[in-house]
């Protein structure tokens, strides 16, 4: 599956490969599907995304999603596609923030995923660079529980500030109910 | 009564500090709901903060828990003026994981519903906001227009308003006989709709006041505020997913993209008044094009069969048993994929783990984005504003809040 990957690797992830070691800040590259995917270190996201906004050749003047997966089963924390996850089991993540970038001018897209740990997850705020990122962020800390430092409002969005846990959560049992909202009938 | 005072301190007497007053959630103006804090001095919103999620309903939620099909029915309820494109969008998303393409029939009727949808949403859009700023007969004009189509799309698949019309791999019926005509028909009636509309409206002073250079963005912020759709274009951006990112059948028809100038809600307004002409277009030049053929995909294992095809052939049976109990075993991996919207980029972000259910099915909501930049676009302006503003944003409550 590696050959073919680098057989028609695009210049976007040649460049993104050139700037950051493997191993080092990035964990591991894909294309599945014609989807470049660079998974890189929760830590280094505001290094990578920098980068990706500011260098001319990549110029990822918009970003369209930020939003996370949880890899969370009653058996374990389990990837969805072992070959295209092999650092989930030795990074001990569980949770994963994906970001989906597009640029205007070049007219291409990317996909930047960061593995987070199960106990408190972290990462750095992206809306210093993209300010569009704040709801997106809001959601994903409401829905998720990710706590994403240095947001200027880190509030719930779509549920009301009592709401008592993090429904997307794979733990969070779809049939549970809040307490403000009472018994059925 | 007591003496007057001889020396009055005004700025301790009068009442200078900020009114605070909520907009809604239930509010003739915010469709769908949502509620404005605002702050005011005077008529100016010095402080705005836009709260949604009233209508939040746990679409993804609800998506980990159907089968792949399972999901079409809830992303109807996504974009509710423009149902078939949240299908389709969903519908290609799925494909690309499996690594089907749905028969060349089956994509030029795609695009004909597709751009239906968005001519039911620009209507919508442009009706409401026409109605919001006093305009009840211009929005009766587009209520008609929007009538007669979903007529069409009655025709088609049964239902007017959330059509769950397409499969994995096909759609659930073909186009009936005729259809070409009556299009025709209901085309000729929009056209006069659509210039009865404009004279009510472009040369009226009231509107156009209201309208032009309110809520005014520029290209580098709209950018930055990730805008798409009708919005980005009107802020000069010709950004349109149709064209840098073909899909289904747009790269053999000819349309163009409307782009504006200033970003204003005029602007939007306008935009959104050509692509209407711009998708009837598409649309007929879709029905002569189109050729004759199946709708659905060949291989029983993916498309969703119809009945005679399951009582009378054995794998068709032996799929449609094994997809409608455990789900089309979709490919582990994921994809994102995106479709032009009503409102700018329908994004559908799959996570599969192989089994016959999503793992995560995320849809990136285009007006979510757009709704938060209302903070930047209306502070420091008239409350009247905030009305055109909000309307040309076309927040819709099922997309922005799922």
């Amino acid at each position: 599956m590696s050959a073919k990957e680098t057989a028609k690797e695009s210049p976007l992830m040649a460049r993104v490969k050139a700037r950051f070691q493997k191993g080092d800040t990035l964990l591991f590259t894909h294309s599945f599907k014609g989807d470049d995917t660079v998974v890189v270190r929760a830590d280094e996201i505001l290094t990578v995304m920098d980068f990706l906004k500011s260098d001319p050749a990549l110029d990822f003047d918009i970003i369209l999603d930020v939003t996370v997966v949880d890899y969370w089963t009653k058996k374990g924390v389990r990837p969805a596609s072992a070959p295209l996850q092999p650092y989930l089991k030795e990074s001990g993540a569980r949770y994963e923030v994906v970001y989906h970038l597009y640029s205007v001018g070049k007219n291409h897209r990317i996909r930047v995923k960061a593995p987070l740990a199960a106990a408190t997850p972290q990462i750095n705020s992206v809306t210093s660079l993209w300010v569009g990122a704040d709801w997106l962020e809001r959601e994903a800390w409401d829905l998720y529980g990710v706590v994403f430092r240095g947001h200027p409002d880190l509030r719930r969005i779509l549920l009301y500030e009592a709401f008592q846990g993090h429904p997307l959560r794979k733990d969070y049992e779809k049939t549970a109910r809040q307490p403000l909202i009472g018994p059925r009938n | 009564m007591t003496d007057k005072k001889p020396n009055v301190d005004f700025h301790s007497e009068h009442h200078t500090e900020l009114l605070t007053i909520n907009m809604g959630p239930s509010h003739p103006a915010t469709h769908g709901t949502v509620k404005f804090l605002v702050d005011l001095d005077g008529e100016i919103i010095s402080r705005i903060d836009v709260e949604v999620g009233y209508l939040h309903r746990g679409f993804e939620k609800e998506c980990e828990a159907q089968t792949w099909t399972g999901v079409f029915p809830y992303t109807d309820r996504l974009d509710y003026t423009a149902s078939v494109l949240n299908n389709v969008g969903y519908a290609l998303a799925v494909e690309k994981l499996i690594g089907i393409e749905a028969p060349e029939r089956c994509q030029y009727i795609r695009v004909i519903m597709s751009e239906m949808a968005r001519m039911s949403g620009h209507y919508t859009c442009l009706a409401a906001g026409a109605l919001e700023l006093g305009a009840m007969t211009a929005f009766l004009y587009f209520v008609e227009a929007r009538e007669l189509l979903w007529d069409l799309i009655e025709e088609v698949c049964g239902a007017r308003l959330t059509h769950n019309y397409v499969r994995i791999g096909g759609l659930t019926a073909d186009l009936p006989a005729g259809f070409g005509d009556r299009v025709a028909t209901v085309f000729a009636k929009n056209r006069e709709l659509w210039d009865e509309f404009a004279k009510l409206l472009l040369k009226n002073r009231i509107f156009v006041d209201r309208m032009r250079d309110v809520g005014g963005i520029s290209a580098t912020d709209a950018k930055a505020w990730g805008y798409s759709g009708p919005c980005m274009r009107a802020a000069g951006v010709a950004y349109d997913i149709r064209k840098t990112n073909p899909y289904l059948v747009y790269d053999r028809l000819d349309f163009e993209i409307p782009v504006g100038t200033t970003g204003d809600n005029y602007d939007r307004f306008m935009v959104r008044m050509y692509e209407l002409q711009q998708s009837m277009s598409i649309i007929e030049q879709c029905l002569v094009k189109m050729p004759e053929g199946p709708i659905n995909h060949n291989d029983p294992q993916w498309r969703q069969s119809s009945k005679d095809d399951i009582f009378t052939d054995m794998e068709s049976m032996i799929f449609h048993f094994k997809n409608e109990i455990n789900g089309v075993p979709v490919p582990a991996g994921e994809v994102y994929f995106p479709v032009e919207g009503a409102n700018g980029e329908l994004g559908f972000y799959l996570v599969s783990d192989g089994s016959g259910h999503p793992v995560k099915c995320r849809v990136r909501p285009p007006c979510f984005q757009l709704t938060s930049s209302v903070k930047y676009l209306i502070e420091g302006s008239m409350l009247a504003d905030l009305i055109p503003t909000f309307d040309m944003i076309n927040l819709i409550g099922g997309e922005c809040d799922r």
